[in-house]
């Protein structure tokens, strides 16, 4: 396949950007989408130019550090991947694709496609555990969990952070990020004891970071690629509403 | 000339750990409070480690790489984590769980190690229960387990089929509240260029700002390295493809010895090589094969499509092989006899790099929908990269490089031979001796993080609470700066024409051809010729492009290549040294009539222990005796 790539190049955080045309002959359909970003970065190298900056590692859809806007989609249209698991079977021979970095106030750009999503974590630190030390913990088997809450929390507990959610969200809301680990705490009896606690700490650090409110169009529903459900919010809502 | 102290406790082996908890030195809560130490890597070992170094009251400082200590590569892994718990009632035991270890890995490695992993197993299940891992469970709310390759009772606990990623976001959350606390400070996007060693003992790390460029100075009272193995020497391997040896390389020459870097194992469910521009192949869960079958045709060069192919056609060659464990062999074997079938010509698609792992028959017998609750995100996982579906016909799985058993070599208290310097996780040797079992990494990075390092590390720690803070401005510090500086000014002044990349591939290329799941005395030979030659055109025709003073992803490739064409020469010599078979160490010369793995206890049950000599000059090689006290070494047999 023959493709143009229009790709967002910004050489750090108060440089201003442009995107930048590239031309890419012998794409095979076999390939993910980071590893025709790889064969652009090779070109590039061997022309001694710099090649485009983007975070991955796994590249096996788990590690969540991979994600870029490609054709106005995060992650792409193909819905429930990453970038990295994006195959380009699903362009065609021709195509021009629009690269960009996630755009949102609390993810400032640092190079080209990788932004600063360390205000994910922040809100984390601020209480997404359930304080236990190691050595403190009763038998396994003491805490009985219905299997259908088990299996909820783990619905809720596979996000992986990767920051689609808030690309995708007109208001860049941190929501169904935050609901997601407070949903997986909140079914499980383990994380009762800090329920409320926690979610009052998380929603502070939240809006303090500068994400917005939900949108209420679900269009973070649509972006996750590990199709984290839009109740999660509703969870948090109901939980936020607990506390106070 | 370093001197091996394994520090094995005295006493009967069930004994050991109960009776060194007993007697190591303690370090009362002031003087842990001016205490510092420095973690490098977030997996479970690592994060586990400083969250429990934070929460007994120590000055923590953790590094990774990745932007997010919860992207480390821990997170990838599928299947499960073992413990003896026994909730199934089929005989499971601590000693059980030890001698699976023991037998699994071909009776190379350390009994005692062996055991206490086994021992502490329990405790990091309730561990991670109670700090909310959302484990399976049964309908009566209880813990539930499956099996994994090479055992006969079910004692993995999972969370479908991401077990890994359940487990490091436990440790993640761990960490998070410590850092909340203040007791840990977490520096991610670093990079650790060298280990500082002042008076013979670790007080520090340089470190890289991987954003900025800036090189940075970090002193500590101890240091513990959590940073995994070196599966990616092959290039394609189910690893992150950012995971390095280079912190422990570098730790290595400063004087940690490196134990039997041959011993890799060869994971055989993986998802084969589609095209030249692949990065990295994916996994697919050993706990697949507990209802997926192996097989390949009847026939040679069989070109019909696997669903056309009639039952008696196929040749489920792992359940004719080794009727008493069929599909669930342990790893190495189950490589081995796949890349046996293949070599003979029985391989399928296109390159004939492949064999079938077939649903069909369980989707027959319990329905698509019990599959599904077991395996649905693999199978998602599967159909994502390949396109197509596994419920419709079977996946097409080929070994790849995976785990290395071999590693910095520590004593019982996780100690490398530096004073100060600790390595636990993937990043050690101790518990898996030639090969590992499946489900047992979570087992032992949790347990070596969690419950293991926070005691042991004490009775260093006891005798520096009169060293005050250790200051960043020692010659020692500055030496370690200015080298560290030195090489990436060296990298970046090349300007060949190649990037680091290829020169990555081709070295995997090498070392999967000739010191791979089989090797040779010729191959090895020539192997080695090979990597010094390619190291040299590497020196001489890489290209940088950038400056070292900010963010340069080529810059941080290039430094870890160059580690990895050092490492490559020393696990080939250390492959070339063990003239015998034994795990996933496979020596063609050395096998039985049939094909089977042929130890040789007389002369090799010892861990090959390289001790660095300096630039140019061969390794020093120290031999660890292995003496096993408890079980009687027997050939490894899964008939």
């Amino acid at each position: 396949m023959k493709l143009t790539l229009k790709i967002w190049r910004q050489k750090d955080a108060r440089a201003k950007g442009s995107f930048v045309t590239y031309h890419m002959d012998n794409v095979s359909p076999e390939m993910s989408f980071l590893e025709m970003m790889d064969a652009l970065n090779k070109k590039l190298v061997e022309e001694d130019k710099d090649p485009v900056a983007f975070d991955h590692d796994c590249r096996e859809g788990i590690c969540g550090s991979c994600g870029m806007y490609i054709n106005g989609h995060p992650h792409g249209p193909v819905p429930g991947v990453t970038t990295c698991h994006l195959s380009m079977r699903y362009f065609n021979d021709g195509d021009t694709i629009w690269v960009e970095p996630w755009r949102a106030k609390p993810f400032p750009v640092i190079r080209d496609l990788i932004v600063d999503r360390s205000a994910f974590d922040k809100i984390q630190v601020a209480g997404g555990f359930i304080s236990v030390n190691a050595g403190a913990a009763p038998e396994a088997n003491s805490i009985p969990v219905r299997k259908k809450n088990a299996d909820e929390a783990f619905d809720s507990a596979i996000c992986i952070g990767c920051g689609a959610c808030v690309a995708a969200c007109k208001n860049a809301s941190a929501m169904l990020f935050v609901s997601a680990k407070i949903s997986q705490f909140a079914l499980l009896p383990q994380g009762r004891v800090e329920a409320k606690d926690r979610v009052r700490a998380m929603v502070e650090k939240m809006d303090e970071l500068g994400f917005g409110n939900c949108s209420n169009t679900g269009a973070c529903e649509a972006a996750c690629p590990k199709k984290i459900k839009l109740t999660n919010i509703a969870r948090l809502n109901r939980e936020y509403y607990k506390a106070y | 000339m370093i001197r091996l102290n394994s520090k094995i406790p005295d006493g009967p082996l069930a004994r050991k750990w109960t009776s060194y908890k007993a007697s190591v030195k303690l370090v009362n809560p002031a003087n842990k409070k001016k205490i510092d130490i420095i973690v490098v890597g977030t997996g479970l070992s690592g994060a586990s480690a400083a969250s429990s170094l934070g929460e007994l009251g120590y000055n923590v400082k953790v590094f990774c790489y990745q932007d997010s200590p919860r992207r480390a590569h821990s997170v990838a892994a599928q299947g499960g984590i073992n413990a003896a718990k026994n909730y199934q009632n089929d005989g499971d035991s601590v000693y059980r769980l030890f001698y699976d270890m023991i037998k699994g890995g071909d009776f190379r490695a350390r009994e005692a190690n062996v055991y206490r992993a086994a021992e502490v197993s329990n405790q990091v299940i309730d561990h991670f229960t109670a700090i909310g891992v959302p484990f399976a469970r049964d309908y009566g709310g209880t813990l539930d387990t499956r099996s994994f390759g090479g055992v006969q009772v079910s004692r993995t606990f999972y969370a479908k089929g991401q077990t890994g990623q359940q487990c490091l976001l436990g440790c993640y959350s761990s960490l998070n509240r410590q850092i909340k606390k203040g007791t840990v400070k977490m520096f991610p996007r670093r990079e650790m260029l060298d280990l500082v060693v002042i008076d013979g003992r670790a007080r520090g790390i340089i470190t890289r700002n991987l954003v900025t460029g800036e090189i940075e100075r970090h002193s500590a009272h101890a240091v513990v390295l959590a940073t995994g193995g070196y599966g990616t020497i092959y290039y394609l391997s189910t690893l992150a493809v950012n995971s390095n040896a280079s912190a422990a390389w570098k730790a290595h020459k400063k004087g940690a010895c490196f134990a039997n870097p041959s011993f890799v194992q060869i994971h055989p469910t993986c998802v084969p090589q589609l095209n030249e521009f692949q990065s990295k192949l994916t996994l697919m869960s050993e706990s697949l094969r507990n209802d997926g079958r192996v097989w390949v045709p009847r026939t040679k060069g069989d070109k019909r499509p696997a669903n056309d192919i009639p039952e008696e056609e196929r040749d489920y060659y792992l359940e004719r092989r080794y009727p008493a464990y069929g599909n669930l062999v342990p790893r190495d074997v189950g490589s081995r006899a796949a890349k046996e079938r293949c070599d003979a010509g029985y391989g399928v698609g296109d390159t004939g790099l492949a064999v079938y792992l077939d649903f069909r028959d369980a989707i027959n017998k319990q329905g698509k929908k019990a599959i599904e609750s077991k395996y649905g995100n693999l199978f998602e996982l599967y159909k994502t990269i390949t396109g197509k579906d596994p419920y419709e016909e079977p996946m097409m799985i080929y070994p790849a490089g995976h785990y290395t058993m071999g590693g910095l070599w520590v004593d019982y208290e996780l100690m490398t031979t530096i004073p100060g310097l600790y390595a636990i996780g993937e990043s050690n040797f101790s518990d898996h001796g030639a090969n590992r079992l499946g489900a047992s990494s979570l087992m032992q990075a949790a347990g070596d993080g969690y419950f293991i390092l926070p005691v042991t590390i004490n009775n260093y720690l006891a005798d520096q609470i009169r060293v005050p803070k250790i200051p960043t401005d020692s010659p020692e510090f500055e030496e370690a700066e200015k080298s560290a500086r030195e090489r990436l000014a060296k990298l970046i002044s090349i300007k060949g024409k190649q990037t680091a990349s290829s020169f990555h591939k081709r070295l995997g290329k090498i070392m999967w051809d000739y010191c791979g799941m089989t090797r040779n005395e010729e191959g090895l030979k020539k192997a080695l010729v090979l990597v010094k030659e390619l190291k040299k055109e590497f020196w001489s025709d890489l290209n940088v492009p950038g400056t070292i003073n900010e963010l340069n992803q080529e810059l941080e490739k290039a430094g870890r290549v160059a580690d990895y064409f050092e490492l490559a020469e020393l696990l080939i010599t250390d492959a070339i040294e063990r003239k015998e078979s034994c795990g996933a160490h496979f020596r063609e010369e050395y096998q039985t009539p049939d094909g089977e793995a042929l130890r040789n206890d007389k002369e090799f049950a010892y861990v090959a222990v390289w001790e660095y000599a300096g630039e140019g000059k061969p390794h020093i090689l120290h031999k660890e005796e292995l003496k096993f006290e408890e079980v009687e070494m027997k050939e490894r047999s899964y008939k």
